[in-house]
């Protein structure tokens, strides 16, 4: 049977694919370059008993989907550059409560209102390390129109999977842009909702580790009722400064995606032509499609290049990334901010290749043309 | 008459936090009966707080309660009560917490008319932090952070939540014990947002640097300057500088948010 085909904006296609995740409520505040986001949202969700809230700033949007989630609902938020430093607060909050949600992150020019307009990829160690404290961060980064939709319906999947908020971050100019678009059918792409409680409300504590590293949660209004805190808690919820009890659950939260059998799960990356590369292009969003181009363009001159595309950007691919440090000349790491993913690179090679950064901070792609010239350079 | 508190305490979570002669578990004890001559079923009942002292109360309750972050309790509510409209929601929280950080978030859950009952312990003061000044400590007060007086205008919160579109609005005070239950139940009762200004002491943090001897000089001070609406009225300009209204300040039916949302869902589902 023929797929349903659309030519869709990248942001359409997230809303397009939270609904085929199952999404049910979102609580979102105008931002660009992500607010098309919300407005299909606005229009979807309706249709069939959703809850679509536009909040009073981006901490409110924030809160209500945590609320929103701990009902059961699978909720979402959209904001940008700006937007997500204010949401960081409660980013932290759905951590440490461990409550599914995810936030999708189209990324502009920056610091503050920088480049609202302009394409940028400056926010993806904002995606890790925004929120304070220790914590671990699922990020995705997409690169065309087709993978937003897949990978929101991943964040959908991960989030509810690992009880925790996921991000989807991606530059202005994948959420812009209009390409092609399959729908995938349903059942086409497994859907994962959230473990509910195997005991009842009596035996019931919401960070009960008897189940593993990822306690079951029960929905609010379901005859289970518990406690929720942003504070260090122990495992029946409520707040404990004891020392054992902190450290624990600190580093369970943390284990429970960095672990190895987690990461087996939760990295995912695209390999072009790297088995007998000896230069290594790392480049992820809107700039691995230049850095492609540009694979494509060197090896018809003979050029040994490759591309390694994250699209799971947090948890980082270390084992991956330090094979391919031992296999290459060096590292090209291409990117829309001033070498961020860069610094992450090179602490992984730790020094087996050296590592070098294009960046690019004006408003403008990076084109092949720029990628090409430095590969030639170190060849 | 004996009153059965231990249904709606969880085991093993008292003693509280707070400081001898505060007025929080005054309101506590007033909210527990206030729901249970509603008859609200736990299992259906959200206890939604931001941080401080105030906010560490659904804590002690057997409800489902959410702690959130500093003023961000009537956001985590709003996104509880629209997900889950059948829920009733409570929020309780502090004076600093509300209407400082929370501020906002405060006004645009009044101007929504979301159904939620709001409580709000005014004790004039960030107590937990160890009493800075707050957006209600009267002016030239002295707080931890205002040494020579507070210089600050302070907000009136039962106006600032009628002037931002909350449907019921009441006032009490700690030392009104009985009239805080009625008052609570009143408004969890009124369909649509419902502020419940409670005004109380923090002997710890603000009584002892404004001249209050003793709780009891914090208890007579409530008991002094509260004037029921009713009484107001034959009172002049005079008789009320100083004083504070009690009772039911304002109510008003209008749409209730999430029935208004009810309808946008028949609308967009109808036009398919």
């Amino acid at each position: 049977m023929a797929k349903k085909v659309a030519l869709l904006q990248g942001n359409e296609a997230c809303a397009h694919g939270a609904l085929y995740a199952g999404c049910n409520f979102f609580g979102g505040y105008p931002i660009t370059p992500s607010t098309e986001v919300a407005e299909v949202l606005s229009n979807e969700l309706p249709k069939f008993g959703g809850k679509f809230i536009q909040m009073e700033d981006e901490i409110g949007a924030m809160a209500s989907i945590i609320g929103a989630s701990l009902t059961g609902a699978k909720a979402l938020t959209a904001s940008s550059g700006p937007g997500i430093s204010l949401k960081q607060e409660l980013i932290g909050y759905a951590c440490i409560a461990e409550v599914p949600c995810v936030i999708i992150s189209v990324m502009r020019g920056g610091p503050s209102t920088g480049m609202p307009t302009g394409p940028g990829q400056s926010d993806v160690m904002q995606a890790k390390w925004g929120t304070h404290g220790d914590h671990a961060t699922i990020a995705l980064a997409p690169a065309s129109v087709q993978e937003i939709f897949t990978e929101t319906v991943r964040a959908f999947n991960l989030a509810e999977k690992y009880r925790m908020p996921v991000q989807v971050v991606y530059d202005e100019i994948v959420g812009h842009m209009r390409e092609r678009i399959e729908f995938p059918e349903p059942g086409d792409l497994e859907i994962i909702n959230r473990a509910k409680p195997t005991v009842g409300p009596d035996k019931y504590k919401p960070y009960d580790t008897s189940f593993g590293d990822v306690p079951p949660l029960a929905a609010y209004g379901t005859g289970y009722r518990y406690h929720v805190t942003g504070l260090n808690k122990a495992q029946d919820g409520f707040p404990t400064t004891k020392a054992e009890y902190v450290d624990a659950e600190e580093r369970r939260q943390i284990r429970k995606v960095e672990g190895e059998v987690a990461r087996v799960d939760i990295e995912k990356y695209e390999e072009y032509l790297t088995d007998d590369a000896t230069i290594l292009l790392f480049a992820y969003g809107s700039t691995s499609r230049s850095a492609r181009y540009a694979v494509n363009e060197l090896r018809k001159e003979g050029i040994k290049v490759g591309l390694f595309r994250p699209i799971t950007l947090w948890p980082f691919p270390e084992k991956r990334i330090a094979a391919l440090g031992k296999q290459v000349k060096a590292i090209i790491v291409p990117e829309l901010n001033l070498g961020q993913m860069n610094l992450e690179v090179e602490r992984v090679v730790k020094g087996a290749c050296p590592v070098i950064s294009i960046g690019r901070v004006d408003g403008e792609p990076i084109n092949p043309g720029q990628i090409i010239a430095q590969v030639k350079e170190v060849k | 008459m004996a009153y059965d508190y231990e249904k709606y305490i969880r085991p093993g979570k008292l003693p509280h936090i707070w400081c001898p002669g505060c007025g929080h578990g005054i309101v506590m004890k007033g909210l527990i009966r206030a729901i249970d001559s509603c008859g609200l079923d736990k299992n259906n009942t959200a206890l939604v707080s931001g941080i401080g002292c105030a906010s560490r109360l659904p804590g002690y309750l057997d409800f489902c309660t959410l702690h959130t972050a500093h003023g961000r309790a009537a956001a985590f509510a709003t996104g509880v009560k629209m997900a889950k409209p059948e829920m009733n929601v409570i929020v309780m929280g502090g004076d600093g917490d509300g209407t400082a950080i929370g501020g906002n978030h405060f006004i645009h859950a009044c101007r929504r008319n979301i159904d939620m009952t709001y409580v709000i312990m005014n004790n004039l003061i960030y107590g937990m932090t160890g009493g800075q000044f707050s957006p209600c400590t009267p002016t030239g007060d002295k707080a931890s952070t205002t040494p020579y007086g507070n210089p600050d205008p302070t907000f009136d919160i039962s106006k600032l939540a009628i002037g931002a579109g909350a449907t019921f609005v009441a006032r009490t005070t700690a030392f009104h014990a009985t009239q805080i239950d009625k008052l609570i139940a009143e408004g969890i009762k009124h369909k649509g947002m419902a502020i419940i200004e409670v005004l109380d002491d923090c002997p710890t943090t603000y009584g002892r640097r404004n001249k209050f001897r003793s709780v009891i000089d914090m208890m007579k001070r409530l008991k002094d300057i509260a004037v029921p609406v009713a009484a107001a009225g034959k009172m002049t300009a005079e008789q009320l500088e100083g004083k504070v209204l009690t009772g039911v300040l304002y109510k008003e039916d209008k749409p209730e948010y999430c029935e208004q949302y009810a309808k946008v869902i028949a609308k967009a589902s109808g036009a398919k």
